[in-house]
């Protein structure tokens, strides 16, 4: 029962290690690169939910994730004064749900509020997981993954497509987020370490509600669709429904972290939404270890890490692409499944020795 | 009163007509059984009334109500539990968070209070922890709470299936072939053990291939031959219908 | 010049059709012997155009043509050697992923190789603006060059799966792959087998349509959507319906060119995969029965 919060709670100290490590070596500009980590884990572990516990597999999670930025960076950069006049707009605007600010070149526009923004694209997240979800979780096997599959592109090349999504040049000079005064979601340098703690906030929050969520009724409820999902049935759980909840759900994390790596980032490209962007997040989850929260995390903090810092220089999709191979061959349970455990199973034991 | 009623129910699998124009009903707080030789449909006729599939014809009454279209967990939520005659339990979990599983229908966390793990839903969770080893310690398979499901005997297996549906407080209970498997003394210990679970107030509706544990326990047995219903009486005069004798007891003497 | 436009666009169809219906095949040819869907099919489309180019520098082109096709093989077979062949019952969801990553490698390999160039094999006969008139309407030999290898491949494969030994030997493999290795039919070398045929086929597809449709390293994974619409659309297994659905899939959505911005084109062929495993994942001219009895 409290294993869970001494994990949360190590996962907490670990931020403040890194962040302090950074500090202490001069290296503070990686924080940039693990703030982007952080976000992207944050689609991760959602994906891990859906993957390892509700057992199905989603390749178009980077459509999520698109909808949820572009949502966000398409309302926050759209210049609504020409229609100041009209009534809807104006009580808008009083509402305080448009909000003016000067933009790139000094003049004076009308957009939404960040925070509106982020809420229309988590009701449009919601939507469209439901829509998708309804019909798609009723596939299995090689149906799932292609129809997953297939939404991904649809989103990519509709992205691609679209001029008001600034095709293949993406979205770019989209505001700072505002969460507190003095605290925004920005890439400037001057609040770089503040990012870092929010982004990893977030991680460790989510994290947080999927080890209880796990841990309760409905984790319970979808394990049990996972072993038989006949048995399941017969017991009173109504796997269609948890299937389609869990998608939403892993949606909506994608989608968050969608809204706010593009404000941190001030923008962003059709790449987001790419299918290699959701076949990655994939093989960070087989790497991690399927029904593993804690490999995923950890997983994806490292390799997105590395990739962001450019390590896997022009071989970055080629290096995911063996994880991925390498995993399922020899280790289908990622791994740190077992590593893990048993080494940290042997500290532990060594180090009451010790005590003793 | 009538707990649960077929009406004249059919299903066809290609050519094979597995079930025929059966009707029977069973009485609240009695045990029937359901039995006849090998094939003669009744994991066809089980599956049918819990739901796993739909008939081509007929109706199923659960209290009155029709069910035969719903799915098998809208069933199992209007208080029928079944178990199954392959044993499914669910691997990776262990004994006692199987039969926690049972609790479901009873229970009501969802995703929000499962992720926010309110007190409410603490509370909840410690209920179904007791009930499950309520359940668990009536069956005599307390010590097996935190055991890899998987890794039990057969019989154990067996039990912790049968726990899992007990924890449901089922209106009525489906048990089909549950002396699979077992010895002449263990299939005693099972006939103990389902009167004493039709004396908690569960209706028991058992799909028996051994005769010997329907026989005593049952308050009324159906007989199916290919499908189709031949006898639903007394497990005494079903024993001296001469058409039962002929498809189905004549089978134990040659 | 209604009419005119009409037919240019339904050659465009046909084309692009075409080259569907072969990855369709080639993702039958793998399912029906193993159970696998190879995401990894249109990948061979696109190693068989751009090794065809690359050989052309120095090679006549129908040697180049066929140089290209035998690599290709010679990496179908080396990928069910090395990632599929000794996987004991092997979860759909590891080889989905498997495939996947195969898919990656290969699509890497040609971008460091070959990098982002747009390339081509020239006309096989003539060149970009000869034109052969056909009833009124003027066609390009390469359209008819694509559609006679598709049909002569087809052709092979039937004469191939029902009248040699080894293509018999293949679909018992494929109705029942234990009772053929008891017959001792070496099954592990029929995958092997179907992997090396299918990518041929797929090499030889993207040789012949390359002139047209061109070759990039990564168009691969639209092929492959692509043609498993096509193979779903024919019903999973069934070739000569891959076919059928290929030329439906490929005038569909050259005629949404026609009423739709050209970009929205993928979006048309995956919404129709989408609506189809929706409504008849046993394909439009499949049975039903027959379908839900396969593995998934």
């Amino acid at each position: 029962m409290f294993q869970r919060f001494r994990h949360i709670t190590a996962l907490a100290a670990a931020i403040a290690a890194v962040q302090l490590l950074t500090a202490a070596t001069g290296k503070e500009f990686f924080l940039t690169q693990l703030t982007m980590a952080g976000y992207y884990t944050l689609v991760i572990i959602g994906l891990c939910l859906l993957m390892g516990y509700a057992g199905q597999i989603s390749l178009g999670h980077a459509g999520f994730f698109a909808i949820g930025g572009y949502t966000s960076a398409v309302l926050t950069t759209v210049d609504l004064s020409a229609w100041k006049a009209a009534p809807a707009i104006s009580l808008l605007a009083k509402s305080g749900i448009l909000t003016g600010r000067a933009d790139l070149y000094g003049g004076q526009i009308l957009t939404v509020h960040p925070w509106a923004a982020f809420l229309c694209a988590l009701c449009i997240t919601i939507v469209v997981a439901f829509l998708i979800g309804v019909p798609v979780l009723k596939l299995k096997g090689h149906y799932l993954a292609m129809a997953t599959l297939g939404f991904g592109t649809i989103i990519y090349s509709v992205v691609l497509a679209t001029s008001r999504f600034g095709a293949a040049d993406g979205i770019s000079s989209v505001p700072a987020f505002p969460l507190l005064p003095g605290l925004a979601v920005t890439g400037g340098s001057s609040q770089r370490v503040a990012n870092y703690y929010f982004a990893w906030l977030l991680v460790t929050v989510g994290m947080l509600l999927l080890i209880n969520l796990i841990h309760s009724r409905v984790g319970r409820a979808l394990r049990s669709i996972h072993g038989a999902e006949d048995a399941a049935g017969a017991m009173g759980v109504d796997a269609a429904r948890y299937k389609l909840n869990t998608f939403i759900l892993s949606a909506v994390y994608a989608a968050v972290a969608g809204v706010f790596l593009t404000h941190y980032n001030g923008g962003i490209g059709p790449s987001e939404a790419s299918i290699m962007k959701s076949v990655r997040y994939v093989a960070i989850v087989a790497v991690g270890g399927m029904g593993s929260l804690w490999g995923t995390l950890i997983m994806s903090a490292v390799l997105n890490f590395l990739s962001l810092r450019g390590y896997f220089g022009t071989f970055d999709d080629a290096v995911f692409g063996s994880i991925l191979i390498a995993v399922m061959l020899f280790s289908p349970e990622g791994v740190l499944k077992l590593d893990i455990r048993s080494l940290v199973g042997r500290w532990i034991r060594t180090d009451r020795k010790a005590g003793a | 009163m009538t707990l649960l009623e077929a009406r004249s129910i059919s299903k066809r699998f290609g050519g094979l007509q597995a079930v025929k124009d059966v009707s029977f009903s069973v009485a609240q707080g009695s045990i029937k059984a359901v039995i006849g030789p090998n094939g003669a449909g009744k994991t066809t006729l089980f599956n049918l009334l819990s739901g796993f599939i739909a008939p081509d014809s007929g109706e199923v009454l659960l209290r009155g109500m029709p069910v035969q279209d719903l799915p098998s967990h809208a069933i199992a939520t209007r208080g029928l539990s079944r178990t199954f005659q392959h044993i499914r339990l669910f691997g990776g979990m262990s004994a006692l968070e199987n039969v926690m599983v049972g609790r479901h229908v009873r229970s009501r966390a969802g995703f929000m209070a499962g992720m926010l793990n309110l007190a409410w839903t603490r509370a909840e969770e410690r209920d179904i922890r007791d009930r499950a080893l309520d359940s668990m310690e009536f069956l005599g398979i307390g010590q097996l709470a935190h055991a890899n499901a998987s890794s039990l005997s057969y019989g154990q297996q067996r039990a912790v299936e049968l726990a899992r549906s007990l924890t449901s407080e089922p209106e009525i209970l489906l048990l089909d072939e549950p002396a699979a498997g077992l010895n002449m003394r263990e299939t005693a210990d099972l006939a103990v053990l389902i009167t004493k679970i039709r004396d908690r107030g569960i209706t028991v509706l058992i799909v028996e291939h051994d005769m010997s544990l329907v026989m005593n326990i049952s308050d009324e047995v159906v007989v199916l031959s290919y499908g189709e219903k031949i006898a639903d009486n007394k497990p005494l005069a079903v024993q001296k219908d001469p058409q039962v004798v002929r498809v189905y007891l004549g089978e134990d003497e040659c | 010049m209604f009419l005119e436009l009409f037919f240019q666009y339904l050659v465009a169809g046909l084309t692009y059709g075409t080259i569907y219906a072969v990855v369709g095949i080639g993702f039958n040819i793998i399912y029906n012997t193993t159970g696998i869907i190879n995401f990894a099919q249109g990948e061979f489309v696109m190693l068989g155009g751009m090794t065809a180019v690359s050989l052309h520098a120095f090679l006549p082109l129908p040697l180049a043509i066929a140089g290209a096709v035998l690599v290709t093989m010679a990496v179908g077979g080396l990928i069910e050697m090395l990632f599929i062949r000794w996987l004991v019952k092997p979860s759909v969801l590891r080889m989905i992923i498997i495939t996947i990553g195969v898919s990656i490698l290969i699509r890497e390999g040609a971008l460091h190789l070959w990098g982002e160039g747009i390339r081509s094999l020239p006309y096989f006969t003539g060149n970009e603006v000869s034109a052969i008139e056909i009833g009124g309407v003027r066609v390009s030999p390469q359209v008819l060059w694509a559609l006679g290898v598709a049909a002569i491949v087809v052709l092979l494969l039937n004469v191939f799966f029902h009248y040699t030994m080894l293509g018999r030997e293949m679909r018992a493999c494929a109705s029942n792959r234990d009772a053929a290795a008891l017959c001792g039919i070496p099954t592990r070398n029929m995958v092997t087998l179907s992997f090396v045929v299918s990518a041929g086929i797929g090499a030889l597809a993207g040789c012949v349509v390359s002139p047209i449709t061109q070759t990039q390293y990564g168009i691969g994974a639209g092929l492959a959507i692509k043609g498993f619409t096509v193979a779903i659309l024919g019903g999973l297994g069934n070739s000569m319906a891959a076919v059928g659905a290929g030329f439906i899939l490929g005038i569909l959505e050259s005629f949404s060119i026609w009423v739709m911005p050209t970009a929205y084109k993928d979006a048309i062929s995956i919404t129709i995969l989408l609506a189809m495993l929706f409504a008849r994942p046993s394909g439009l001219f499949g049975n039903s029965e027959a379908a839900r009895l396969k593995e998934f």
